[in-house]
């Protein structure tokens, strides 16, 4: 008894890293543009099959291809800002949540197109195995998921504060008029941000395609998820997200321990209603 | 204009019998009547709910749980599915009553996944394998027709004209412009005395209320439903962008968007033939950007001002010609 929760706790904080860093990027953009990318999580599944394709056309591990991911979804995060959300930033709010619905479907649809809705997993990689800790088992792709998680939740950080970019990203999310008065050019900080979110979530992506089915649809269920963490943390904090991320992976494997494991999704929900019930704008939201 | 519109509508199938124009139609009327419904919450309350599926579904629910298992009338369901739906409705609306703009959007998805992933377990409705609903007697009494489609076709354009009616008295009573108020700012409503927990929650159950109502009718024309038919939610953002393009917070609105997406998408995926390949909901997610790009408004209000700007040349044009008649 003791062993199993032992072990559902450290694949609660294995995941929950993994969310944390899905919900960054998410709360980054939030943040600074006030906008609900909804398209995040098909953003994720993008990573999981650049990953996926990598490796089985180049038979790049999916170690090394986690630059590569971070670029090109750097890259795309950019274009979809330019081309897509920019146009919608003037308009009515109503406008701006639905937009980014288009997106995913897009997003999912086309991948459905060219790679067919199947489930595909990729072989043992590099990182393979497991380690037995004391009767725990830890499962080495799901342990360097989520060490890569928290050291790229890092990097973001002491990019945030101490990069004049960074900065400047910070004081947008503040306040943005304040922000464009001291000559910041608020259009870059956009497509910045939109673009770093995305890499994030790709780097999380390539991280994922090591031990998660890789299909069209995986972005909807994290996507949510991730929406849920950063609600949770509260809209546009960093810290909040991290820790929430943290607190939603726990929730989802305690409660599928505790209960039934077909609920521990309908728990977390239920978690972040309760959560937000109490304490509307989240854990450390402002 | 309205009367000679419905007057169309019902010789509709006098003229055009094929099933399958009819089956276009019916779809038609029943996501108009959820975009009405949306509407009450979405365009005049300003609550962007993601989460109106979970209505629908619980009304659909309710209705054929209660009679394939206990052999009530669905025309009793359909009151009892649509109260059930208001309670819930009020249940989950009460706590999420301070909530705002993105925070409440994301609330009623999270709301509506619980709901989903509750049905999909539950034993006694069929969990995943969903519940099908018995073939006999078929008659109005019983809400069942197997010959044709054309009595669903009347049942779901009375139950629309009965949502634009609840609709429009909401608009033009006291309590629309107390939503109206809400929208434009929940403090300053507030400040101003309007009880706006109250007023969200009626806003949400009468919504509710009305989603349960075409649930039921679903449940009752498709005679099967699970979680993944009834409850997901690309179905609620449907809702919500069927409202969007044809208007938000106009009465007609909603109407209209569902007349032009439901075809469309419809036509689409006939003429494709392609389910599982992706190209019907690709063009669908590409319609839903350049939508939200370009006519965020809706095209109520660009064919109303397109309307106003004829009026006032015509006006103009009279007033230049009885000032040149005039000697």
């Amino acid at each position: 008894m003791h062993e199993q929760l032992i072990q559902q706790l450290a694949d609660g904080l294995l995941i929950g890293l993994v969310y944390s860093l899905v919900a960054i990027g998410l709360t980054l953009i939030w943040g600074v543009m006030n906008i609900v990318n909804f398209a995040h999580g098909d953003f994720l599944m993008l990573g999981m099959f650049a990953s996926f394709w990598l490796f089985t056309l180049f038979g790049l591990d999916p170690i090394f291809s986690i630059p590569i991911c971070f670029a090109g979804m750097f890259l795309m995060g950019m274009l979809i800002y330019r081309f897509v959300v920019r146009k919608v930033m003037k308009g009515p709010i109503l406008a701006q949540v639905v937009v980014t619905f288009g997106v995913s479907i897009f997003i999912s649809n086309l991948a459905v197109y060219f790679w067919t809705p199947d489930f595909r997993l990729l072989p043992p990689t590099i990182l393979q195995g497991t380690w037995n800790i004391g009767g725990i088992d830890i499962s080495i792709p799901k342990l360097a998921a989520s060490l890569g998680s928290v050291v790229a939740s890092a990097c973001v950080l002491l990019f945030l504060k101490k990069t004049n970019t960074g900065k400047a990203i910070l004081a947008t999310e503040m306040d943005r008029d304040a922000a464009l008065l001291m000559g910041i050019n608020t259009d870059r900080i956009n497509a910045l941000s939109f673009g770093i979110g995305s890499a994030l979530v790709g780097v999380a992506g390539a991280f994922l395609s090591t031990y998660y089915y890789i299909y069209p649809q995986v972005g909807g269920l994290f996507g949510l998820i991730a929406f849920c963490v950063v609600a949770l943390g509260g809209f546009g904090s960093i810290e909040g997200a991290f820790i929430a991320g943290i607190l939603v992976g726990l929730a989802q494997t305690l409660g599928g321990f505790f209960f039934n494991p077909s609920y521990k999704y309908a728990i977390v929900f239920s978690i972040y209603l309760i959560t937000i019930w109490i304490k509307p704008k989240g854990l450390l939201g402002w | 204009m309205g009367i000679v519109v419905l007057l169309l509508l019902i010789a509709f199938p006098l003229f055009i019998s094929q099933p399958i124009h009819i089956h276009v139609m019916i779809l038609v009327f029943m996501f108009g009547m959820l975009g009405v419904a949306w509407n009450i919450i979405g365009g005049y309350a300003g609550l962007y709910s993601f989460g109106q599926v979970a209505f629908f579904g619980i009304g659909a629910y309710t209705s054929s749980v209660l009679s394939v298992n206990h052999g009530i009338n669905p025309w009793l369901g359909l009151i009892a599915g649509g109260c059930a739906a208001a309670m819930v409705a009020a249940g989950i609306g009460y706590p999420c009553s301070n909530l705002r703009g993105h925070y409440f959007s994301i609330a009623t998805i999270a709301f509506a996944e619980i709901v989903r992933i509750v049905f999909n377990n539950w034993k006694a409705v069929g969990a995943a394998e969903g519940l099908t609903l018995p073939m006999d007697n078929p008659s109005f009494s019983h809400f069942l027709f197997n010959s044709s489609k054309l009595p669903y076709y009347y049942i779901m354009l009375a139950f629309l004209l009965l949502a634009l009616v609840v609709c429009y008295f909401v608009a033009t009573s006291k309590m629309g412009y107390y939503f109206r108020a809400i929208k434009e700012s929940h403090d300053v409503a507030e400040v101003l005395g309007v009880n706006v927990v109250l007023y969200r929650l009626i806003a949400v159950m009468i919504s509710a209320f009305l989603c349960a109502m075409a649930g039921t009718f679903y449940a009752q024309y498709v005679l099967y439903i699970d979680p993944d038919s009834v409850m997901l939610l690309p179905f609620s953002v449907q809702i919500v962008l069927i409202s969007m393009l044809g208007g938000a917070g106009s009465i007609m609105g909603p109407v209209l968007g569902a007349a032009i997406l439901i075809p469309a998408s419809e036509y689409t995926r006939m003429t494709l033939g392609a389910r599982g390949t992706g190209i019907d909901m690709l063009i669908y997610g590409f319609l839903i950007m350049m939508i939200s790009m370009y006519y965020p408004e809706g095209v109520w209000k660009l064919l109303s001002r397109i309307g106003a700007k004829k009026t006032r040349t015509s006006l103009h044009a009279e007033k230049t010609a009885s000032a040149g008649v005039r000697p």
